[in-house]
């Protein structure tokens, strides 16, 4: 049955063969994670993005961040004693989607939350250059002049109401209808700047002095 | 690390691994087996004169498939794997990661130990120290203050004599250990007028170009409006609160009137981070010793 001959000649049998060869990779690989307590539980502390970082999530996610920062220290000595402690899956349940990156032109940005002051991200957003003279990082001024209400804030009820989906799927802490209610309100008058800087100030604080 | 809801998960992994390597296997015996007429066709004709061997694969090729498959089963004997299974070797990412590190603080611990028993002066000047502050500095702090450590807008030149918070080494390590909060608070409620009177006075504080009638009014407001609460009655500020002198060349902010004009409009707040819990006490020894022999020369 198992013929070369006769998978070449049967389009059927050479479908069904391919298909079950390469899912196997994702069978072993990615269906198990869904699966594990610690790729699935949120750790200690992890509470559900708060409307004013998960609409900054979506500016960083728009300027495309992660094309030159990761939020992923690995365990290596090199990177724990400069970013802290290494990152954990438990982290990072309440992302859809990751934002793991995969390329450092920028330096790790996982517990980058509390590590600079606002002014010191705002200045930097700015005109990086004018803090890090070093610096090839673009200029991201013009992220004040937009109010986030007016962009990625226009909806952030709708967004909370689907990461709510997600959790309960999971069965993990996440909104109330008062904070989903009070979205808006918390946003305010917040330009795309003022968000993006809660977002980046709240990353990584959970795990930021662990041992 | 494997810790799944279910003993089931552990099954599915260990059965797909193992039963998928076994098919390789299989694969490859069977190939072997099977018979090959040299010369003969597969049977069918493209573009008119094409045609397709079956020949065997050259035997060195099969012989790297099959030791994949071997290489495969002594991975997963030895490395975690196989569901649940740890590996012979017990090998992990985090327990590597551990002795990674324990191997470099065995390395680092005494030198550690031996500045953090000295003095922050005598550690200032010792040359090892200094290039391992040095390091930890480029690491920890050259995003706020510079490369340089001359500092930026609005975030501290640590080379020269002026120090908000005091330049001595228990107040160096103050910072570092708990921050700091500057606050200067808003006044524009003092009215356009008074903010113009008051920047004209600040500037004449410090020898620069202003307005003598205004610096005149400006002196005044600076006594009512309380500005010398945190800078002191004679302008020179004080390192209990952070507030700048006034009366010397250095500027924060910058100097021009316009700037002025705005930091006493919408006052001013940074802060300098908390580093004893992420970085411990050894290194903000290492770094204390360091910044204080920053500004050792500066006049």
């Amino acid at each position: 049955m198992f013929k070369h001959d006769q998978i070449e000649r049967s389009v059927g049998l050479l479908i069904v063969l391919t298909i079950l060869t390469v899912s196997v990779g994702g069978l072993l690989e990615i269906v198990p994670l869904f699966y594990q307590k610690s790729t699935t539980t949120p750790v200690e502390g992890l509470k559900p993005y708060e409307a004013t970082r998960l609409v900054g999530r979506d500016v960083y996610v728009r300027e495309g961040c992660y094309l030159c920062h990761s939020q992923m220290i690995r365990p290596f000595r090199a990177e724990t004693e400069r970013y802290g402690h290494y990152s954990v899956a438990g982290e990072f349940v309440y992302d859809h989607p990751f934002q793991w990156g995969s390329k450092r032109t920028g330096p790790d940005l996982h517990r980058v939350g509390g590590r600079y002051s606002d002014e010191w991200q705002r200045a930097h957003l700015t005109n990086p250059r004018d803090v890090v003279p070093e610096s090839n990082m673009p200029a991201f001024a013009f992220l004040a002049n937009t109010k986030a209400k007016d962009s990625v804030g226009a909806n952030v009820e709708a967004k909370m109401e689907l990461m709510r989906g997600y959790a309960n799927v999971r069965g993990i802490p996440t909104y109330t209808d008062e904070e989903i209610k009070g979205a808006k309100a918390a946003i305010g008058e917040m330009t795309e700047m003022d968000v993006l800087i809660a977002y980046l100030q709240g990353m990584g604080l959970e795990l930021k002095n662990a041992k | 690390m494997s810790d799944f809801v279910s003993g089931f998960w552990n099954m599915y992994v260990i059965v797909i691994v193992l039963v998928s390597i076994l098919a390789c296997a299989l694969l490859l015996y069977m190939q072997g087996k099977a018979t090959f007429t040299p010369g003969k066709t597969m049977g069918h004709v493209w573009d008119e004169t094409l045609e397709e061997y079956n020949n065997p694969m050259p035997k060195w090729w099969s012989w790297l498939f099959v030791l994949t498959v071997i290489f495969a089963l002594v991975y997963l004997v030895l490395y975690p794997g196989l569901g649940d299974f740890k590996g012979v070797l017990g090998w992990s990412q985090q327990g590597a990661h551990k002795i990674e590190v324990a191997k470099m603080d065995a390395t680092v611990k005494p030198l550690f130990d031996k500045y953090l028993a000295m003095d922050v002066k005598a550690v200032a000047g010792d040359k090892q120290a200094n290039e391992m502050g040095k390091r930890l500095y480029l690491t920890y702090c050259m995003q706020c203050h510079g490369a340089d450590a001359r500092g930026a807008k609005g975030f501290p030149n640590l080379t020269d004599s002026d120090w908000q918070y005091g330049g001595e080494p228990e107040q160096i390590k103050e910072s570092l250990v708990n921050g700091r909060m500057g606050m200067m608070p808003p006044h524009a409620q003092l009215g356009a007028d008074t903010v113009k009177d008051l920047a004209n006075f600040v500037r004449s504080l410090s020898g620069l170009p202003n307005d003598s009638v205004r610096a005149a009014k400006g002196k005044e407001a600076f006594a009512s409006a309380g500005c010398l609460g945190c800078h002191g009655a004679d302008g020179k500020g004080m390192h209990a609160v952070g507030a700048p002198n006034l009366t010397d060349k250095v500027w924060l902010y910058g100097s021009s009137e316009a700037t002025i004009t705005e930091t006493i409009n919408k006052g001013r707040q940074n802060k300098m981070p908390a580093w004893q819990e992420f970085l411990g006490d050894a290194k903000i020894h290492l770094l204390t010793a360091y910044v204080y022999s920053l500004s050792q020369g500066a006049k």
